[in-house]
């Protein structure tokens, strides 16, 4: 099934896996010497839309269930470094393209109010690497690789967080526990590839899967997958491990918000999946046996507690921060089914729920952009005055609850149709009790926006804050209708990684 | 069950890997001064650097490098040069983090006036409380 690809030749799609990571990362220098607030964000912009694109041609080029595979400086796997392409990455690919293109247009309009403008050009900078970061962390099929980029995007995401402090010097303490937790899930992941590299003597993902089948009972593989798993729970914010993720959410600047919240996790997820099927053998039973045992039911915990916390919270940003928690917990349940519908969902759930939380978290920073705080007492009665934003907002808000239309829905009910396929009563159950709570949350947002007056009256934001957050709203309306583009490739992703 | 002296002793590398690495994340975990936690992660990071090289000795190994390349190598005996390439990159990641971790660690100094995270902890309560649950850049601007 797989397309042979010439290596060396110069024809422009065989270079596309390359250019889609290196291409920010060459532009990230050249702001730093231009140092022009107004050009680093053209640039930057433009360097996402260059990504967007290149992604988009990726996608064409994998959906048909072909891989592309790219041999860095022409060296042969498994001595080289080895990038590959398939459906499963392409779509993460495409995901975290486009959403750092949409937020990129959000921040020309709002990052004077978060970040004092003599540092703009620093802080697209480090965007852009951190964008980096994320795309070779999904291109690349070489486990040292991985950590590689993975460092890459989070040194610069404790960067970006940090920014926050102009606003809220509590940014500084979130940034810093972010980086002590992060750099100990990174340490651990090393020290799996190690257990890895000792037992099989390499470090390309299909050359180790070959190797990994005759030693299936040797400890050392499980030991490293034991680290991995922990490793990656810390970066993807598994229920225990997820200390970080709330005040990192709060009191980052919203651009930052929007781009970690639709983005960062779940690459941290695809990592896991991508490990649990490329590299370890999912039939394994120590690997079925952590999902079932341990997985699942932290899954099920994130999903009901993070929901009920978020209820409570009166600061919305953490409300949301908590209700990705709970979205973790789907993706993540999805993932612990270990069947084909639901890893398909859980792929779906990446995308969708990245559209949708994105969308989300862009309208409040357009809220408190006249607000100045985003407390829910704050929105009061702006269903008036900000008709537009709000609109966005319930979109988003339906969206995220699964109400049927929306993009929240398919990836839903996939996820419930794959757990009732399994037998899990209780698990689908539950999963309606998670959506209920939602309900409950959003709608307590609605109300607020709604059905209670103001005392005091603001303009709507203007034209070019509003547009990405409409871009991302009919994102949430047109993947609920048309799942061509979601489900699809998420099914032949789930066929290759199941083969 | 006999304590087998040959398995302890044949494995020191690993026991002192395994050593530093608690030793590290124990001082993360329980110091609540931000710059013991920096060291506490710097010692944890090391340890995986010590396992790393350790996985690359061979018995009897010499260092990889080519001297003669006309001559048959093959019967040389070296150490397995990769191990160490790789944790080259993940020490350069290490200063990173440490070199990042101190920054922010300045920065926290400069804002709170003290660098132990109780401090900073009650700090951030009482600025709650004073603004009345209200964000605290609302003040600000």
């Amino acid at each position: 099934m797989a397309s042979e690809i010439k290596q060396g030749t110069l024809e422009l799609v065989n270079h596309l896996p390359i250019l889609q990571v290196i291409t920010p990362m060459l532009i990230a220098p050249i702001l730093v010497v231009l140092n022009n607030k107004t050009l680093s964000w053209l640039l930057s912009f433009l360097g996402a839309l260059a990504c967007l694109f290149i992604s988009i041609l990726l996608i064409q080029a994998v959906s048909d269930g072909s891989i592309l595979t790219y041999y860095l400086g022409g060296w042969v796997p498994p001595i080289g470094i080895e990038y590959r392409i398939d459906a499963a990455n392409a779509i993460l690919l495409f995901l975290i393209s486009i959403i750092s293109t949409i937020v990129l247009i959000f921040s020309y309009s709002s990052l004077h109010a978060e970040i004092p403008e003599e540092k703009h050009t620093l802080f697209y900078s480090c965007f852009l690497l951190c964008l980096t970061g994320l795309l070779g962390v999904v291109a690349t099929a070489d486990i040292f690789n991985v950590f590689v980029f993975l460092e890459i995007s989070s040194l610069s995401t404790y960067v970006l967080v940090a920014q926050g402090a102009y606003l809220d010097r509590r940014a500084l303490s979130a940034s810093f526990n972010y980086l002590i937790m992060g750099t100990i899930g990174a340490t651990f992941f090393v020290i799996g590839i190690g257990y890895i590299y000792m037992a099989t003597g390499s470090l390309n993902m299909m050359d180790i899967a070959e190797r990994v089948n005759q030693l299936s009972d040797n400890r050392t593989i499980q030991a490293g997958f034991a680290f991995i798993v922990v490793g990656m729970g810390l970066k993807l914010a598994m229920v225990p491990l997820h200390v970080w993720l709330p005040n990192a959410y709060t009191f980052a600047p919203t651009v930052v918000t929007c781009f970690l919240a639709a983005t960062a996790t779940k690459v941290a997820l695809y990592v896991l999946i991508r490990f649990v099927f490329s590299v370890f053998n999912y039939e394994d039973s120590f690997v079925n046996e952590l999902f079932f045992l341990l997985l699942m039911p932290l899954a099920v915990i994130a999903m009901i507690a993070a929901s009920v916390i978020a209820i409570f919270k009166q600061n919305l940003k953490k409300l949301l921060a908590y209700s990705s928690l709970a979205q973790i917990g789907y993706m993540l349940l999805g993932l612990s089914l270990m069947n084909q519908k639901g890893l398909a969902s859980s792929l779906v759930h990446m995308v969708n729920h990245g559209f949708t939380k994105a969308a989300l978290f862009m309208s409040l920073g357009a809220f408190m952009l006249k607000t100045k705080n985003v407390y829910i007492k704050s929105l009061r009665g702006l269903g008036k005055s900000m008709p537009f934003t709000s609109a966005a907002f319930v979109i988003g808000g339906l969206s995220l609850i699964g109400v049927p239309g929306t993009a929240g829905f398919i990836s839903k009910w996939l996820l419930l149709e794959a757990a009732l396929e399994t037998g899990y009563w209780l698990v689908a159950i539950l999963i309606i009790a998670s959506s209920l709570f939602a309900v409950i949350y959003i709608w307590k947002i609605i109300e607020v926006l709604y059905f209670s007056e103001s005392s005091e009256a603001y303009n709507e934001v203007s034209v070019l804050t509003l547009m990405p957050i409409w871009i991302l709203a009919l994102f949430c309306i047109f993947l609920g209708i048309n799942t061509s583009l979601t489900v699809d490739v998420a099914n032949m992703a789930t066929e290759i990684l199941f083969k | 069950m006999d304590i087998n002296l040959n398995f302890i002793y044949g494995h020191l590398p690993y026991w002192l890997f395994i050593i530093l690495m608690l030793s590290g994340l124990f001082i993360v975990v329980s110091r609540g001064n931000l710059i013991k936690k920096i060291v506490g992660l710097n010692i944890f990071q090391t340890s995986v650097f010590m396992f790393y090289i350790s996985i690359g000795k061979m018995k009897g190994g010499t260092a990889p490098i080519l001297l003669d390349k006309s001559a048959d190598n093959s019967a040389v005996i070296y150490s397995n040069p990769l191990p160490h390439v790789l944790i080259l990159t993940a020490i350069v990641v290490g200063i990173a983090t440490t070199a990042l971790g101190l920054a922010l660690i300045i920065k926290i100094r400069e804002e709170y006036d003290t660098v132990e995270e109780d401090d900073i902890q009650k700090m951030d309560q009482k600025d709650l409380k004073k603004y009345n649950k209200k964000n605290v850049l609302e003040t600000n601007s």
